[in-house]
């Protein structure tokens, strides 16, 4: 049966994967499991920007994704960039399997502020399944009570549910009927 | 505008570059294409429609400025954004004097890019709304409203196409209700001032003093009441048309400020003391005989040939008869539509009182007895006694003294208004039906 994959990538709190992975697997009606994957991300590592590559991990990702894995999201603590951009909170391939999203700007610490473990779950499951989204196919939502919203900084996540809208729902609904289980 | 019909076109040499855009706005749900260098962008530009163009300043080859130059000769309004490294910021900025939107360099904040899109798609919409505005602008510049088919509207048409392009002064002359201030818009529109306002005065409807302030417009306490500075009409009508309508009733005062106004394209608001410049064109319209007020010292000479420079002549309604029924079944249309009745004709007899009618009001007159008619008339027709002026009709010439004559050609009038509806002839004419039928047999009346 194929599954949805969740893979550690540089990740010492290995804790938050047990809620995140209840919360793929209701959000998206599958199997949700984690692997652990020998990956070092060190290739990755841009050493004028002191951040990791993004696209040459998702890259990486995709390379290593079991083969009976329906869609792979790499969970990692580690600072994204794309080229382009100063950062990322993660990065997806719109329609392919993988994806990846990072802690670090989801962490409370990171803004000078007091640690919320409780903030960084609820943080994490919706950019996890915000990427998820877009290897299911969805773009940008602009409903302000859908996950597929974009988010530029972190206070926008916090705003938006962990939740799909009806819209996005139907939608993904529609392309999970043509995958058989 | 959806994000879907927006086109964004990514022009950069680095696939990364390319495709970290690519990836970004395909995610925003915007359609997206990239291009490696010039050549390939100028292809896809020829291509298909794009709305904003992401450029590099620094390419091999064709570089980035260049390119930009190319496409503002495709599509003047694209909206173009630099990307460029911190190094060419002094590239950018020359971009921007070239006509970019504006530039962006890399890395950039996820936040920062999401808001010049934002930005540039909304521009992107303000100018094709702009563009569309323009050409409905163009759309009704035409002389759409003025009616009349007769020769001596025709010439009034070209007269009006003739003046228009030019920037010279006009004046309208011609009695009451004569369509002046149309015929003074139908030459804005169809003038190059066009897309600015063409701002009315109703000299006749002011004292002096307030006149003045409505033209020139005042400083605040310049006089008792001036509690704010307020800008007037000539300042208003700054890139386009101040039509001043009853010229003729204006004050020796104002017009001598105008006079110097129309001369220096210059002017001081009441009270004030700093000389405005503006830009305008001026309309006049008088139902006087200017040249006649001249020559009775009313009027100042050199103001009367300072805007006389053309003249319009509007001809009275009863020396266009043969427009009449044009006119009438225009507004009869026009008051069908407004409310909502379904009377579209006019019948032959009220027609007939139409156009027989002097009509002192002129069209304003035509208008409002239409109006009337189509209040109080019924489907389908405009009928004769639906006129307000039915009774105060022609006068009949009678021939003869006698009671009989009277009585023949009365009942012809009546048989003829009516169109020779017996039942409604003879409730006009308080007889029976019967009666009636008698008196068309004993009078030999036919139709």
């Amino acid at each position: 049966m194929a599954f949805i994959c969740v893979v550690p990538v540089h990740l010492p709190q290995e804790s938050l994967l047990i809620p995140l992975l209840e919360h793929i697997s209701s959000s998206f009606h599958r199997e949700t499991r984690i692997v652990f994957l020998p990956i070092d991300p060190s290739f990755a590592y841009d050493h004028s920007r002191k951040q990791h590559n993004s696209s040459l991990l998702l890259a990486k990702l995709v390379d290593i994704k079991p083969k009976d894995a329906l869609r792979i999201v790499g969970v990692t603590d580690l600072d994204l960039f794309i080229p382009i951009l100063t950062f990322v909170f993660g990065e997806a391939q719109l329609s392919g399997p993988a994806s990846i999203v990072s802690t670090q700007r989801l962490r409370n610490e990171f803004y000078g502020l007091p640690k919320n473990d409780g903030l960084l779950q609820q943080r994490l499951e919706k950019e996890a399944i915000h990427e998820l989204g877009h290897t299911f196919g969805l773009v940008h939502c602009r409903n302000d009570l859908c996950v597929m919203r974009p988010s530029t900084y972190v206070e926008n996540i916090d705003l938006k549910p962990p939740q799909l809208c009806y819209s996005c729902l139907k939608t993904i609904d529609e392309k999970l009927k043509a995958i058989p289980p | 505008m959806e994000n879907i019909d927006v086109g964004i076109l990514v022009v950069d040499d680095e696939l990364v570059v390319r495709d970290s855009l690519y990836n970004w706005f395909k995610e925003d749900g915007y359609r997206v294409d990239t291009a490696e260098d010039a050549k390939m962008a100028l292809k896809k530009l020829q291509e298909s429609s794009w709305d904003i163009v992401l450029l590099d300043i620094k390419m091999p080859g064709m570089d980035g400025m260049e390119l930009q130059k190319r496409i503002k000769e495709i599509d003047a309004n694209m909206i173009v954004i630099m990307i460029t490294a911190y190094a060419s910021v002094d590239t950018a900025v020359q971009a921007l004097k070239e006509g970019a939107f504006d530039y962006i360099t890399k890395p950039f904040d996820p936040d920062d890019m999401g808001h010049l899109i934002r930005n540039a798609v909304a521009q992107r919409k303000l100018t094709e709304e702009n563009i569309q505005l323009r050409q409905k602008i163009d759309e009704l510049s035409k002389f759409d409203e003025i009616i009349g088919d007769s020769p001596a509207m025709k010439r009034v048409f070209e007269l009006v196409e003739t003046v228009a392009q030019s920037d010279a002064t006009v004046v309208i002359h011609g009695e009451s209700g004569t369509g002046k201030e149309l015929v003074a818009r139908a030459v804005h529109s169809n003038s190059p001032r066009r897309y600015f306002p063409i701002i009315p005065v109703n000299c006749g409807a002011l004292p002096e003093g307030i006149l003045e302030s409505e033209i020139f417009g005042h400083e605040k306490g310049a006089f008792t009441g001036a509690q704010y500075r307020r800008k007037g009409k000539l300042e208003m009508a700054d890139g386009g048309t101040l039509f001043l309508d009853e010229i003729s009733s204006i004050g020796t005062k104002t017009q001598m400020d105008l006079l110097r106004a129309l001369e220096t394209k210059q002017f001081t608001r009441l009270g004030g003391t700093k000389e405005i410049t503006v830009d305008f064109r001026i309309i006049c319209a008088t139902n006087q005989n200017l040249e006649k007020m001249v020559e009775e010292g009313t009027f100042r000479e050199d103001l009367y040939y300072r805007i006389n420079v053309f003249s319009i002549y509007l001809p009275p309604l009863r020396e266009r008869r043969s427009d009449i029924p044009l006119l009438a079944n225009h507004f009869a249309q026009k008051y069908a539509l407004a409310m909502n009745k379904k009377i579209t004709q006019i019948s032959p007899g009220a027609l007939d009182l139409l156009v027989q009618h002097d009509w002192p009001g002129n069209v304003r007159e035509l208008e409002n007895a239409i109006e009337r008619a189509m209040v109080v008339g019924k489907p389908p027709r405009i009928m004769a006694e639906d006129l307000p002026f039915q009774l105060s009709a022609k006068k009949t010439d009678l021939t003869s003294d006698s009671l009989e004559e009277i009585e023949k050609t009365h009942i012809q009038h009546i048989l003829e208004r009516m169109e020779w509806n017996i039942t409604r002839s003879a409730e006009v004419l308080k007889i029976d039906r019967v009666t009636l039928y008698n008196k068309i047999k004993k009078y030999g009346l036919k139709r």
